[in-house]
């Protein structure tokens, strides 16, 4: 195999692996703040597909606009979502006792949105048909999909955007409060609810952008959920369970994973390569490759 | 009637409702109903066995139900061997399978284990495409129709599910009864208590997800035949099988043999119904049924139907409070002039060190047979870290601890449990969902022995302490101190012969005191050697014999209580420098004699 071969799989994973990194910060950004690992990623993601293909259809608004624009919506959805269910309920304790209410609750929403998804827009896929989706850059021997590439570009601005509301903002720091330690954080007043919802609002707003994103290129509907929940999963464990920029990285090897994966093994053995690396990284790593926090032995 | 009673007239009636909705149902539709609701219950009991008692939750308990069609199908169709073998073949590949997984898995805690269980049946689906197994039809065979587990009789699939779910149950409540049994509710409830009480965590969890993966995968052997007839990967290792798993016990109610079968009972029939009725213009409403049962049982009764229905009926068993019975409190002889036996313990240059803290530093003691040695020191001496060393917790980086000779480092806790040398903690660990009976019966099975046994020894551990008043109480309901004295009696109850008490006075009032400086001079008396941590000096000079005293990590001091107290360095460390300099003065006028 050419060198220049194996470069355009790496560049075609690290591609892809944007938009897994996307997803996953919100998913660590939830489990970081809330401590729950919730199963209805996936479903606000096929969701956000779904949004950002309805505002090309009534709007003639592009994905990669669209996708931005789900923003305002889901983090409204995420507020209201964590008000009306997963506030009422206990949660979020002891990490090594994670059979609560709030994960169990997110598993439901996830049944029943996709399920009532499915009753509601039929199960048929639907695309956008992005211009850009079936053309490519030339970048020396390379050729970088355009539609992943815009994908890739703006799920970078959205991780550096988090990043900087995290690290530079009062908003951020009280957010890593309450996620550090809640009880210290209330007695500081910061208002631990608001800061959950707050935070569940913003990882639903980004995995609906990444959405968005994904719809350049991947088909929708509704059973598109179960298998990124997984690829989601995957990469917050690699990264370390909360750790923002660890779930970052990790979506950029689960992206690589799949790609390199296609040199030694058969296309429908792809996802193969993924678990088995997620089992490989919990039994040798559990704390994840940049984890430290979560105890997970 | 007893509990124990209780337990199995409620198997044998659930049986008898089953065989009677099974005589009394004519339509084909409703003989798949009842089958499937038996079969889920089977599934669900068989998830409760590892999730529900061990509390550790199994987010892939499809791979086994999968296996077990797997395994029965393609056996009859490659091999032509009879689904009444090959049944028991494919349980025999689920048991095989849970230990290769749980091998590696079990390292794993919490939702860490649940994530790494996900990606197993994931694999496998992948796999059996690939393999080319997408659709494996169960082979016809029309000379031997009863061989091949084809019945033209609806009612013969819902006996054979009855059978299922009767043998799940027994075996469902043969473990709740067995020290299996009292171990996963330990482990569930506090594993590290459970570790010091001699319970051997790592193998009960593979005991209990062995056993759990045999019935998941009878059940996915019974539903292939029953239910599919054309096996594909989607449909025993798909998400519906966890997800319905998941949702008969949630509803129903963990932990306990009825929840699941409570869950089917009501789920099951619910969600086939609406299937069969809307199904075709609706096609997720099976989905979304599931989904609303459970966020509804999470926001309404997160604990289950089961246990909350139990709840309402015995409005939260009233305290008998009939006080407890101290134990005596005059105090007991002193013990003979400091004469002790061999040595039982000898620690040799222990240390230990977190993250750059050097919490141990060569540290040196030996205790004697028959004595109560008290180790004090000041917040952050390094006294409980010197017992999570001793009792097997932690591993020292350097030195030796020997138990009668042997070495015991890096022996495991439930180990050094076992050889004799027990342990209670800073904050009592309680299993709080246990009685109080039930907590010591945990370590009585140290040793094993049949579960009377076991009954017996706790019974006389909980009357050394005086507290078999108090028996059935759950440990919520205590107060400190009779949580502090069911928490000796459960060590007590391990046979120990040396007992580590972390700070056993801790919390208690002045009575309290008095009455557990007494009881621990009983433990003595009664021949077992004691070692105890306390910060507080002044009632430990009281009990002990001898004390250790320990600084930032150091051995500072050892001897008489007497001498020890008035050690200038023990002064120091406790008190400062500064308090020493303007204190020398009088001290040493105290000293004079």
């Amino acid at each position: 195999m050419h060198a220049s071969e194996l470069a355009q799989y790496v560049v075609t994973g690290l591609l892809v692996g944007g938009v897994y990194a996307l997803m996953s910060i919100g998913l660590a950004l939830i489990f970081g703040v809330m401590r729950v690992v919730n199963f209805a990623q996936g479903d606000f993601m096929m969701l956000g597909m779904y949004l950002t293909y309805y505002y090309a259809i009534a709007f003639h608004v592009d994905p990669l606009l669209g996708a931005l624009l789900t923003l305002p919506p889901f983090f409204l959805l995420g507020l209201l979502v964590h008000r009306t269910f997963l506030a009422r309920v206990t949660g979020g304790g002891d990490p090594n006792r994670e059979m609560d209410a709030q994960l169990i609750l997110t598993l439901g929403l996830s049944l029943v949105i996709t399920n009532a998804t499915t009753m509601i827009l039929s199960p048929m896929p639907r695309g956008i048909n992005a211009p850009y989706a079936t053309k490519a850059f030339a970048v020396g021997p390379l050729l970088l999909n355009q539609a992943r590439s815009y994908a890739f570009l703006m799920a970078l601005a959205l991780a550096a955007a988090l990043y900087a509301l995290l690290t530079r903002t009062d908003l951020g720091r009280a957010l890593r409060a309450a996620a550090d330690d809640p009880e210290a954080a209330g007695y500081q007043g910061i208002d631990v609810r608001v800061m959950h919802g707050t935070a569940f609002g913003l990882g639903i707003a980004l995995v609906a952008a990444a959405g968005g994103l994904l719809a350049t290129y991947h088909p929708i509907e509704p059973n598109v959920a179960v298998n990124f929940i997984v690829l989601m999963f995957v990469a917050v464990v690699l990264g370390g369970l909360g750790s923002i920029p660890g779930a970052f990285v990790g979506g950029l090897v689960i992206g690589l994973v799949q790609s390199l994966t296609l040199l030694l093994l058969p296309l429908q053995l792809q996802n193969v390569g993924v678990f088995v690396t997620f089992l490989l990284v919990l039994y040798v790593r559990p704390q994840g490759l940049f984890g430290r926090r979560a105890r997970a032995v | 009637m007893s509990e124990r009673a209780r337990g199995w007239l409620g198997i044998a009636g659930v049986l008898a409702v089953g065989l009677l909705l099974s005589f009394v149902l004519t339509e084909r539709y409703h003989h798949r109903i009842l089958t499937l609701v038996f079969l889920w219950a089977a599934m669900g009991l068989a998830w409760n066995i590892i999730s529900g008692y061990a509390g550790q939750i199994s987010f892939g308990h499809q791979a086994f139900f999968g296996i077990g069609a797997y395994t029965t199908v393609l056996l009859a169709a490659k091999l032509k061997l009879t689904p009444w073998l090959g049944m028991f073949a494919g349980a025999g590949v689920a048991v095989l399978a849970a230990l290769l997984i749980g091998t590696p898995t079990f390292r794993l805690a919490g939702i860490y284990f649940g994530l790494a269980t996900l990606a197993y049946p994931l694999i496998f689906r992948i796999v059996m495409d690939y393999l080319g197994f997408q659709e494996v039809a169960i082979p016809m065979v029309r000379d031997h129709p009863i061989l091949f587990m084809q019945f033209e009789e609806p009612r013969s699939f819902d006996l054979l599910a009855l059978a299922l779910l009767g043998a799940t149950l027994v075996l469902s409540r043969l473990i709740e009864g067995s020290r299996l049994g009292y171990s996963l509710r330990a482990i569930k409830e506090n594993e590290q208590a459970a570790l010091a009480m001699g319970v051997d965590a790592f193998r009960c969890k593979m005991a209990a997800y062995a056993l759990s993966a045999a019935p998941a995968a009878l059940a996915g052997a019974i539903y292939a035949h029953a239910i599919l007839f054309v096996v594909t990967p989607e449909a025993v290792f798909g998400v519906l099988v966890i997800v319905q798993t998941l949702v008969v016990c949630l509803v129903g109610g963990v932990g306990t043999l009825w929840g699941p079968v409570i869950g089917a009972a009501i789920m099951i029939p619910v969600s086939e119904i609406l299937d069969g009725t809307v199904g075709d213009r609706l096609p997720g409403i099976q989905g979304v049924v599931y989904g609303a049962a459970l966020m509804a049982i999470m926001m309404f009764a997160p604990e289950g139907l089961f246990w909350r229905l139990r709840r309402r009926r015995a409005p939260a068993a009233v305290a008998t409070a009939t006080g407890t019975a101290p134990a005596d409190r005059e105090r007991e002889a002193a013990p003979p002039a400091a004469v002790f036996g061999a040595v039982l313990l000898d620690v040799r240059g222990v240390s230990k060190a977190f993250l750059g803290l050097q919490a141990l530093s060569e540290v040196s003691f030996d205790v004697r047979q028959g004595e109560i040695l008290g180790i004090i020191g000041p917040n952050g001496a390094g006294k409980t870290t010197l017992f999570n060393v001793l009792n097997g917790f932690l591993l020292p980086e350097g030195g030796q601890v020997r138990w009668e000779g042997d070495p015991i480092t890096g022996l495991p806790p439930h180990a050094v449990c076992r050889r004799g040398i027990g342990r209670t903690f800073q904050v009592v660990r309680f299993f709080p969902h246990l009685t109080a009976r039930e907590n010591v019966i945990v370590g009585a099975f140290a040793h094993g022995g049949t579960p009377a046994a076991a009954a017996a020894r706790a019974r006389d551990a909980l009357a050394r302490v005086g507290l078999e008043a108090r028996a059935d109480s759950l440990p919520p309901g205590l107060t400190t101190l009779e949580l502090r004295l069911m928490e000796l009696a459960r060590c007590l109850a391990t046979r120990p012969r040396l007992v580590l008490l972390d700070e056993p006075l801790a919390g208690l009032s002045t009575d309290g005191i008095e009455i557990m400086s007494a009881m621990i001079r009983r433990v003595r008396a009664d021949g077992i050697t004691v070692v105890i941590i306390e910060h507080t000096v002044q009632a430990l000079v009281k009990i002990a014999d001898r004390l250790v005293v320990l600084d930032h990590g150091r051995r500072l001091a050892e001897g008489a209580p007497s001498d020890v107290t008035r050690d200038p360095a023990v002064i120091e460390a406790y008190l400062g420098k500064r308090w020493l300099a303007r204190h020398a003065a009088a001290h040493a006028a105290d000293l004079r004699p």
